[in-house]
């Protein structure tokens, strides 16, 4: 009876595991189709990539300016500024955001021109957790500049279910 | 229509930067949040804010889901003579808003 | 983000959840000048935040409060008349009024909310529709009367009518309750200035609401807030409007009396 009821439990443990198994084998095919829950690092450089075409990349120039410790990662303050002329024949052509854990890794491009004055743009962005944040400037020579920053987000305490 | 929010320095001078401010009341649905019957709420976002000064675009940006709700954008512009700067803002079902403001350059 | 793991905790397990108490919180204190110690939910937000309240082009709330404006003068209801009809100006006539409720309604022989006293109008005045709880309109309207407070001090519960609608209002902030057996005091009398995971505990002054929430992504009323503390504390939220919410919101604005109202607050 004991021998019987071995039997029995190995028998089901076996079908468990099959069963797991091919549930594993039936999942994995539309998992690879549907996009990764977040960016990685590696996204986020074939998204700096399409921004830059691949050019270099300098720091300097950029200062990315955003709390290192945010109390809520639905709205992050952050000001780009860009050291350098807003002339006709040289100037910041345009300014871009990338992250590297929010299930996509752009935020924004901002556009600029010489009538711009000053290579300065502030907005607020989501951090679904804790990372890394690029700015990368175009000049209208061709060139790109970046600067980076960690960000530290704080879960909230009272989150609303 | 969405409400939105502008300030831009009323009376300024000839060749001075100003600083524009906008914000524009929407939600932002980043088309990742689940909703309770586990489907993805769809993607709704504001996904371009162009400037334009007297007809002229001096700035543009385009947006992602990662933009917070009631989307903030801060940005410069020199004043150059009195006219109108408009603000448009255009969403994922291609929808346009536009908001202008008076400025008077001296 | 973490998953949160749910089941249950102890009250001690979620108060051992709290960090020594937070040095740049305690002299904020100082820095304030209040001799009495009382604080303001912004004394304990980061600068980022205080500077996104206090800078009227970039307060997301005050998108709301542009709404109120516009429905201010909407005329409504059976009666076609807007609020503007009978109050005209809001900047003159609603001076300090957010600042004094929830108020006692003779009517009702008890106390109303600012939210209340407003689907109270539409309904007697307007021949209107009440707005529900939490809608854009009422947030709008509520944030749009606040406003005209802003900076004047809290004058809620000088109405001796009031008086046992303010005591009940105590018990109920002071009655252990939920799964975690905890009062609104356990944490905000007894513990404010500590942390609860990451975020600072605030005393608990209602100064600015409707608030925008970044939690949110928009704006709420402090029942919403009260309801959401309810939650956490896993005690059953009561319904919107239920008296226990007014008395304690009522018990809060008296609690807070003579600080400085900052509608529309913005908080994490």
């Amino acid at each position: 009876m004991a021998k019987a009821r071995v039997r029995t439990t190995e028998k089901a443990g076996a079908t468990r595991r099959q069963v797991l198994r091919a549930g594993i084998a039936a999942a994995a095919v539309p998992l690879l189709l549907v996009r990764p829950a977040r960016a990685t690092p590696r996204e986020m450089e074939a998204a700096i990539r399409a921004f830059t075409g691949g050019a270099e990349m300098r720091p300097g120039k950029v200062a990315l300016d955003l709390p290192p410790l945010v109390e809520n990662g639905n709205s992050v303050p952050v000001t780009v500024t860009v050291d350098h002329p807003m002339a006709p024949e040289d100037h910041v052509q345009a300014i871009a955001l990338f992250n590297e854990r929010n299930p996509q890794p752009n935020v924004a491009v901002f556009h600029l021109t010489p009538r711009a004055g000053r290579a300065a743009v502030s907005t607020r962005i989501r951090l679904g957790d804790s990372q890394k944040i690029v700015a990368i400037a175009r000049l209208a020579d061709g060139s790109y500049w970046s600067d980076e920053a960690e960000v530290i987000v704080t879960l909230p305490a009272c989150v609303e279910n | 229509m969405a409400r939105t929010l502008i300030n831009i320095p009323k009376q300024t001078r000839r060749g001075e930067v100003i600083e524009i401010k906008t914000l524009i009341a929407h939600p932002m649905e980043t088309g990742f949040r689940p909703l309770a019957n586990g489907s993805l709420a769809p993607r709704d976002i504001i996904n371009r804010l162009v400037c334009t000064y007297n007809g002229e675009e001096v700035f543009r940006a385009d947006l992602f889901p990662a933009i917070t709700a009631n989307p903030y954008v801060a940005f410069t512009t020199v004043a150059t003579e009195s006219g109108e700067i408009a603000l448009s803002w255009t969403d994922d079902r291609g929808q346009t808003q536009t908001e202008t403001v008076a400025i008077k350059v001296e | 983000m973490t998953p949160r793991q749910p089941g249950r905790m102890t009250a001690r397990a979620a108060l051992a959840g709290l960090a020594a108490a937070l040095p740049a919180v305690a002299c904020l204190a100082q820095q304030d000048g209040r001799q009495d110690g009382r604080l303001s939910g912004s004394a304990f937000m980061s600068a980022e935040t205080r500077e996104m309240q206090a800078d009227d082009a970039a307060n997301p709330g005050m998108l709301s409060v542009l709404d109120g404006e516009a429905l201010w003068s909407r005329k409504e209801g059976a009666a076609g008349r807007a609020c503007a009809d009978c109050h005209s100006d809001a900047a003159t006539s609603m001076r300090g009024v957010a600042a004094r409720f929830p108020a006692f309604d003779a009517a009702r022989n008890a106390p109303v909310n600012l939210d209340q006293r407003i689907n109270i109008c539409r309904a007697e005045k307007q021949g209107a529709a009440p707005f529900a709880w939490e809608s854009p309109e009422i947030l709008a309207l509520s944030a749009y009367v606040g406003l005209q407070s802003r900076g004047l001090p809290i004058t809620a519960g000088e109405d001796p009518r009031l008086a046992p609608f303010i005591e009940r209002g105590r018990g109920f902030y002071s009655l252990r309750q939920g799964q975690l057996d905890l009062a609104c005091a356990s944490c905000h009398d007894d513990n404010w200035g500590r942390l609860l995971g990451s975020s600072p505990i605030p005393q608990a002054h209602p100064t600015g609401y409707p608030i925008y929430r970044l939690e949110w992504q928009g704006m709420g009323s402090l029942q919403r807030r009260l309801r959401n503390c309810l939650a956490g504390v896993r005690a059953e939220p009561f319904a919107y409007g239920a008296p226990e919410y007014v008395e304690l919101e009522l018990f809060l604005m008296t609690r807070a009396h003579g600080m400085v109202m900052e509608t529309p607050a913005v908080r994490p």
